[in-house]
């Protein structure tokens, strides 16, 4: 009995949750969630658990100023990579070589929701609309 | 009765607790052989260890280094290359904090072996260490003949590098402890953090034992 109702009312503030948060933030958070496993299999063993690069050789995930100035060719850097001279955490210089990701715009659009909502960032959802908008437009 | 199982329980207990802090010694891994002498008409059974062989190397500085250059001291070794997208940079990561931990300390050093020797120029490699941050002679990036490198992969128990289709390497991220006698004492996967943690706490332990501190 005292199980049946304290799971009534579990669930109905699951349901009251649920449907408080819009159509965009259930769509973030999925997005989010999905983008940090991706972010795990392939990006965190060059730019670490945290964003925070490795010393010089590679760039840290946490210059707010540099991701929003730069979001979009983000989508560019991850589908075809980026090579030279790049200014990043309190515009200093860095020179990397990151190699292109095989990866589809659904997936760029996971991962790059869950980058620039991280770290410290918050830049709110990449959608796969604006990931194609975006690859037409890549140098 | 009941007195003096509790005493047994807490006996046991202690020794327990006392068993796993003790460990003063670590493990001599490799191939051994009994070599049997005769010293002053006795027969003595004597165990010999495997042993790290000689090499020849340069490392980013231009300076050679061999087998020789690393007598007196306890080391840890691993292999990599530096355009290696994969798992070098959780390995350099984690290598890091093994340098911090112990760089002020003139008897430790950290080896990495080039496995792509022919793009790996002393150039390159001291630019890479540059750009890791290592500085002074804690940390050895070394570049030597491709075949000698991978013959001697062998020696520190790590598979060979192979070289797929796409012509990458793989290897398998091993960290390498190797003590003043030049036997292996520790192999840790130098991808995950708690192992290299591991490896630091077992540097200090192995720097502890008496044929260490005795080692020339
Ligand atoms: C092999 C290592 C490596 C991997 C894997 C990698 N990156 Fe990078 N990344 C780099 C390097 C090096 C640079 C800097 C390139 C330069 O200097 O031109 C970079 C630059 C970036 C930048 C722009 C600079 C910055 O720090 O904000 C972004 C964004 C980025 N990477 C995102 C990603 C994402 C997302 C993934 C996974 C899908 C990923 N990277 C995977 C090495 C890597």
């Amino acid at each position: 009995m005292k199980l049946k109702v304290i799971s009534g009312i579990g669930l109905l503030m699951a349901i009251l949750l649920y449907s408080c948060q819009s159509d965009d933030q259930i769509i973030l958070a999925r997005y989010y969630s999905i983008g940090s496993i991706i972010y795990q299999n392939k990006c965190q063993n060059c730019h670490g658990k945290d964003g925070q690069g490795l010393s010089a050789l590679m760039p840290a995930l946490t210059d707010s100023v540099y991701l929003i100035a730069n979001k979009a060719i983000l989508p560019c850097i991850v589908k075809y990579g980026l090579k030279g001279k790049l200014l990043i955490i309190n515009k200093k210089p860095f020179e990397g070589d990151m190699p292109a990701m095989d990866m589809s715009p659904i997936e760029i659009a996971e991962v790059l929701t869950y980058i620039t909502n991280s770290f410290g960032n918050k830049m709110g959802i990449v959608t796969a609309q604006m990931i194609d908008d975006d690859l037409t437009k890549c140098k | 009765m009941k007195k003096l199982i509790a005493a047994i329980v807490i006996i046991l207990t202690y020794s327990a607790c006392k068993f796993n802090a003790g460990q003063t010694a670590l493990p001599i891994y490799g191939n051994r052989t009994p070599v049997t002498k005769t010293i002053d008409g006795k027969t003595v059974t004597d165990t010999v260890y495997q042993t790290i062989p000689g090499f020849k190397t340069v490392n980013q500085y231009g300076d050679s280094i061999t087998n020789k250059s690393l007598d007196g001291n306890i080391y840890v070794a691993d292999f990599f290359f530096t355009t290696c997208p994969s798992i070098c940079p959780i390995m350099h990561r984690n290598m890091l904090n093994v340098y911090d931990a112990f760089k002020a300390e003139k008897d430790i050093k950290i080896i990495s072996y080039s496995i792509d020797p022919k793009h790996d120029s002393v150039a390159i490699l001291k630019k890479y260490a540059d750009k890791l941050g290592v500085t002074g002679n804690t940390w050895w990036l070394l570049q030597g003949k491709k075949e000698d490198i991978y013959k001697l992969s062998e020696s520190y128990l790590v598979t060979k590098p192979q070289e797929d289709a796409k012509q990458l390497f793989i290897h398998d991220g091993y960290f390498i402890l190797v003590d003043k006698q030049k036997r292996i004492r520790g192999t840790y996967d130098g991808t995950l953090p708690e192992q290299v943690t591991k490896l630091i706490v077992d540097i200090k332990t192995l720097k502890a034992e008496p044929d260490q501190i005795n080692g020339k």
